[in-house]
């Protein structure tokens, strides 16, 4: 399938799909979804005959500091039966950074979303594990935000005893 | 290791790592067993985090080139090239033939070095240690290689946007074949030694699963998903560079064990010495870069003799590759599977953002319902199959 019928697909498919073609995506599939429409248009895009995109091959986001809405969070798609690749945007505005969880959709998404909290303080309504993955728990902001400095220092913390603040998560509870 | 206050029943909590001197990576495995049995375990990951996105968004793009090759450091012209052609693509340029031929080549010895390096140590770390060493020599006849090619070992930085660094040494061919015959000799011994060895194979089979529907749910790409028998490559897929004019195949495997992922990475390898071989053969003559001054680099002479070296240089140093708004994502096949990059320029010079989609990253993501009912001592066979690595891993 041909990048335009892909988008024309996804277009009817999936209500509220705004299709993003042009010089800006370079010849790929992308389109942008209003948050709204969140598990349930994956799902279909994950399930449908004609899109089958089994596999959620990445997911991030893109802090534009200065756009309203702020937040971008991308989802990379890929079909490993029909062989194609969708680009899926959700705009997130800077006052709500809350997006539905993917996590029961496909399991990749929940490691991933874990990292796009950490790096970018968005939050994923409905994820089941929810910590920061790549800094630790006391870390303070959220690094790849446009507007935390590069060579920002980060406070000291002391030594975690593992009898009173265990490391398992299901006893810990930390965020 | 220490049991936790008011552990439940019989089941002992452990920590084993961040530094365990039986996993080659720095990373924490929070178990909860039964015995020897384990019931639950959680992964945490991020020693090894570097802020390679961050650091990336703070220069040139040309600058991202060596943060790039520390990502994999076991195979770092892949993610040299991987991320050549994601910017390339954004920047709307094609490298000349030749050095599409070259990046294949010094690609495919990397996907050899990731490979050798992977097997060797699993083998390695179940007590097969003469194999693991075989397998470093073999290893080391293709750094030579990239020594030849690159002038480095390990971080090469070869690639630059438009083009390669350097060309391939005059008797590139010659000590390709030289090194590819050892390679192939090591490996026969190493097939030999492990592939049906009682010990060995025992350790390996049945161990690891993971369902094909799972996999893919999952993100598993690359030899993890091959070896359930799903023929997903990249390079066959969506053929970049030279691909679809070389002759290879994709090994598969049926079960999705540990001991599959071990054979088709074993198969594998002989498909990358027959593609450095094709590739060798048919290696045009011609530039190995191109020669816009909007992205690449002019040569020195120019620099020195000419004011508009001269300040073509400057501007390109100083002010970066101006490349038009946009945004892409291009994968490649990397050592572990699917490496993309999905970049945004907002037309300044400097990448606005950088994104590496880590193979191993959602690797890791499923190593706890790979492992979960299984043995203790089969944490390190499957982590070595799974080869994470740290840099790629935890960005």
């Amino acid at each position: 399938m041909t990048v335009e019928a892909l988008l024309d697909r996804v277009a009817a498919l999936v209500p509220g799909a705004t299709p993003l073609g042009g010089e800006a995506a370079r010849g790929q599939a992308v389109i942008v979804l209003e948050r709204r429409a969140l598990p349930a248009a994956l799902e279909t895009l994950r399930d449908h005959p004609e899109t089958r995109f089994e596999m959620l091959s990445d997911l991030t986001a893109a802090d534009y500091l200065g756009r309203t809405p702020r937040f971008e969070v991308v989802y990379q798609l890929y079909s490993v039966s029909l062989n194609h690749r969708l680009r899926v945007k959700v705009p997130v505005p800077e006052d709500d950074p809350v997006v539905p969880t993917a996590a029961a959709v496909w399991k990749s998404a929940n490691w991933a979303e874990r990292e796009v909290w950490d790096m970018f303080g968005i939050r994923f309504a409905g994820h089941p594990d929810l910590r920061r993955i790549l800094m630790y728990p006391e870390f303070e902001g959220h690094p790849l935000r446009k507007d935390y400095p590069v060579d920002k220092r980060q406070p000291l913390v002391p030594e975690r005893d593992p009898i009173t603040r265990p490391w398992y998560p299901h006893r810990s509870g930390a965020a | 290791m220490a049991g936790a206050e008011g552990a439940a029943g019989d089941v002992m909590e452990i920590q084993m790592g961040p530094s365990h001197p039986a996993s080659h990576g720095t990373i924490k495995f929070n178990l909860r067993l039964d015995g020897e049995t384990i019931v639950d375990v959680e992964v945490e990951i991020g020693y090894l985090h570097r802020g390679f996105e961050k650091m990336c968004e703070q220069g040139t793009w040309n600058h991202c080139f060596p943060y790039a090759d520390r990502l994999n450091y076991a195979s770092p012209i892949l993610n040299n090239v991987g991320f050549a052609l994601a910017v390339e693509k954004l920047a709307g340029v094609t490298v000349p033939e030749r050095c599409q031929y070259i990046r294949v080549i010094g690609g495919e010895i990397s996907r050899l070095t990731d490979h050798l390096t992977c097997l060797g140590m699993a083998a390695n770390e179940l007590g097969a240690i003469s194999a693991g060493f075989y397998m470093l020599e073999a290893r080391e006849f293709l750094y030579d290689l990239v020594e030849a090619m690159t002038g480095a070992r390990l971080t090469v930085t070869y690639c630059r946007l438009g083009g390669v660094m350097k060309d391939l040494p005059a008797d590139m061919e010659e000590r390709t074949a030289a090194a590819l015959k050892q390679v192939r000799r090591i490996l026969a011994d190493c097939d030999r030694l492990l592939s049906r060895n009682r010990i060995f194979y025992d350790r390996m089979v049945g161990i690891g699963k993971l369902s094909r529907a799972d996999s893919i749910s999952y993100g598993l790409t690359g030899p993890l998903l091959r070896a359930t028998g799903v023929p997903y490559d990249v390079r066959k897929a969506e053929p970049y560079l030279v691909y679809d004019r070389i002759d290879f195949s994709v090994p598969t495997g049926t079960s999705g064990d540990n001991y599959d992922r071990f054979m088709v990475r074993m198969a594998e390898m002989e498909q990358s010495m027959r593609i450095i071989e094709q590739a060798l053969a048919n290696l045009p003559e011609g530039p190995i870069a191109i020669t816009d001054p909007r992205y690449f680099l002019p040569p020195k002479q120019e620099v020195y003799g000419s004011i508009e070296g001269l300040m073509n240089h400057f501007k390109l140093v100083i002010e970066g590759q101006k490349i038009p708004p946009g945004e892409v994502y291009v994968a490649t096949e990397g050592g572990n599977g699917e490496l993309g990059f999905y970049l945004v320029s907002d037309g300044s010079g400097r990448p606005y953002r950088v994104r590496v989609r880590p193979p191993s990253f959602y690797g890791m993501g499923a190593v706890g319902e790979m492992l979960r009912g299984h043995m203790l001592a089969d944490i390190i066979p499957t982590f070595g199959q799974i080869n994470m690595i740290g840099g790629e891993c935890d960005h």
